[in-house]
């Protein structure tokens, strides 16, 4: 379990981390979102303790990292943004370093077999890792992380150099992992968090702007009483009829989508559900509805919205005053 | 610490660097071997360790270079640092690998002593008299040079968690050596007693010095090893310090 309160980082004037709280329970894997320099590895770091905070605190199953790190380093496995491999050692040299720097008690043959056949490095245990590729070089990086079976599983974007075969094999062997451990793991990759994650973090300028689960992020972003109309007919007589109905307030005029279609999005008074009116009205005059969808935003808008204020990611007004 | 020792220890060997070194180490002291003992018939090898101890305020440095500096370009550091363990542990398992490797070179330095006293006492037995190696002044040499080597490698490994490069590590280290070690010259300068009193109490060279002329003083053994730690110590608040920037 890792609690982060008020976590602060300085780096001279320049606040990397601004007061940012969290929880990941156990059996959870928690997604860490950013855009590029918002604090995401800054905060890894520290959770690790290869940082110090400037205030706040991070607790690791309940001990904190800077009163007795050693103790609190022992429940982590971290697997860096660059895996930290000593390029002169064969893989399994590596690990069996490994072993020995984290004081592991498991019987060290089995463990170390079983942690090469999880990230699938069985083949070339007893190659340099000089010499080996990418994807390579950060399984063993990922296997460093597993080495004393932690409770605490920091990574940081595991996925990176891995073709799409791996990165699958990797992403189910994450989910494994999370049943019985504490998983943070960041990632640019929205889709792979949403496919990884049980819940989201998003962190902008150092910033926590977001902390709740996929499916509630996405809900309460968007909603129901939001929707987008494809219609054929007179734009202006049909935004009209549109504007109407009783529960509407607002109504906007997306694009053209050809000659006589036009899509609207449609912002109705919270809780409202104006879909079947929206239905009458329009076979009243004839007009067909040619696409209705709730404005439900897949992660990657959500993601603009947080660290942009920016709904639609392009329009002006397209109803991002919530 | 041991973990980190034997890593650091193998690491010598799976590069050029340790076989360099050692090369490096015997080909000079069996240079000055020849020069001082062999073409001149002597069996005083003062002369070869007060040589040695020049070789090695450059050659130590080589041998240090990259202990903390290349955990820290290859981002190693993020292993080594987020592992349970101190720095104390760390900082003291990469001296004592290096120091290993030290004291493999200077050994070549007693299979000499071994290969004179052997000369000495055949010449002594055929000529009837009693066989004068000194092997105290061996053994104080041997103990001083390798006090002298844990101070190079120390402050060697300082300069090395300043940087990330390894020949700015090298080049710091030789000039920090170089200070101090030769600082005592400017004792000659110096015209107030207790100034002048003060700069050679804390010269290594002079210290050094003592040892070759067979001069086993308890006194210098502790001043060496409280610069080993001091160094070792200001290592680890390098090392501490940067989490905090």
């Amino acid at each position: 379990m890792i609690e982060v309160k008020n976590l602060c980082k300085s780096y001279g004037s320049k606040l990397a981390v601004d007061n940012i709280s969290f929880t990941a329970n156990e059996s959870e894997i928690l997604g860490f979102l950013g855009p590029n320099g918002a604090g995401k590895s800054t905060t890894m770091n520290i959770l690790t303790g290869y940082l110090s905070s400037t205030s706040g605190q991070a607790l690791i199953n309940g001990i904190d990292i800077l009163e007795d790190p050693v103790a609190a380093k022992k429940d982590i496995g971290y697997l860096p943004e660059l895996p930290p491999l000593y390029l002169d050692m064969t893989v399994m040299e590596y690990l069996n370093f490994v072993y020995d720097l984290k004081k592991c008690k498991l019987p060290r043959r089995s463990h170390l077999a079983e942690i090469c056949g999880l990230v699938k490095i069985t083949d070339v245990s007893k190659r340099v890792i000089r010499n080996l590729s990418k994807g390579y070089k950060q399984r063993v990086g990922l296997a460093q992380a597993l080495v004393g079976n932690p409770k605490v599983l920091i990574l940081d974007e595991p996925t990176v150099g891995l073709d799409p075969k791996q990165i699958i094999e990797i992403r189910t062997l994450i989910k494994k992992l999370g049943k019985n451990h504490t998983v943070i793991l960041s990632s640019h990759i929205l889709s792979e968090v949403q496919a990884v994650c049980d819940r989201i973090v998003v962190i902008d300028k150092g910033k926590l702007v977001a902390n709740d689960t996929t499916e509630n992020l996405s809900h309460n972003l968007s909603a129901d009483h939001k929707l987008t109309v494809q219609i054929e007919g007179p734009s202006k007589e049909v935004k009209t009829l549109l504007e109407n109905i009783p529960d509407m307030v607002e109504v906007h005029i997306n694009r053209q989508v050809d000659k006589t279609v036009t899509e609207y999005s449609l912002n109705a008074r919270e809780g409202a559900d104006v879909r079947r009116e929206v239905f009458k009205r329009m076979a009243e005059r004839s007009y067909p509805i040619l696409l209705m969808r709730s404005s439900e935003l897949t992660l990657e808008e959500i993601f603009l919205k947080l660290t942009t204020g920016d709904f639609y990611g392009n329009t002006e007004n397209g109803g991002a005053d919530k | 610490m041991i973990a980190i020792m034997k890593r650091e220890f193998a690491s010598y060997f799976t590069s050029p660097l340790g076989y360099v070194f050692l090369a490096v180490f015997y080909g000079f002291s069996g240079l000055f071997l020849w020069m001082l003992c062999f073409s001149t018939g002597s069996a005083d090898m003062s002369g070869t360790f007060l040589w040695m101890f020049f070789i090695m305020m450059i050659l130590i440095p080589v041998l240090t270079m990259r202990t903390m500096a290349d955990d820290k370009r290859l981002k190693t550091d993020q292993l080594t640092l987020t592992s349970p363990i101190s720095l104390f542990g760390l900082v003291t398992g990469k001296f004592l690998a290096a120091f290993f490797i030290f004291l493999i070179g200077v050994a070549v330095l007693l299979v000499y002593a071994l290969f004179i006293a052997g000369a000495v006492s055949s010449t002594a037995a055929a000529s009837g008299v009693e066989s004068t190696f000194g092997w105290a002044s061996v053994f104080g040499n041997l103990v001083g040079i390798s006090l002298v080597g844990a101070v190079f490698i120390s402050v060697g490994i300082f300069i090395s968690s300043l940087t990330e490069n390894q020949m700015i590590a090298a080049i710091g280290s030789i000039g920090a050596n170089i200070v101090i070690c030769l600082f005592d010259i400017l004792a000659n300068y110096v015209t107030i007693d207790w100034l002048q009193e003060l700069i050679l109490s804390l010269s290594v060279f002079y210290k050094y010095q003592e040892f070759t002329y067979g001069i086993f003083s308890l006194k210098n053994v502790v001043f060496f090893l409280s610069l080993v730690v001091v160094f070792n110590f200001l290592t680890m608040r390098v090392l501490e310090r940067r989490r905090w920037s």
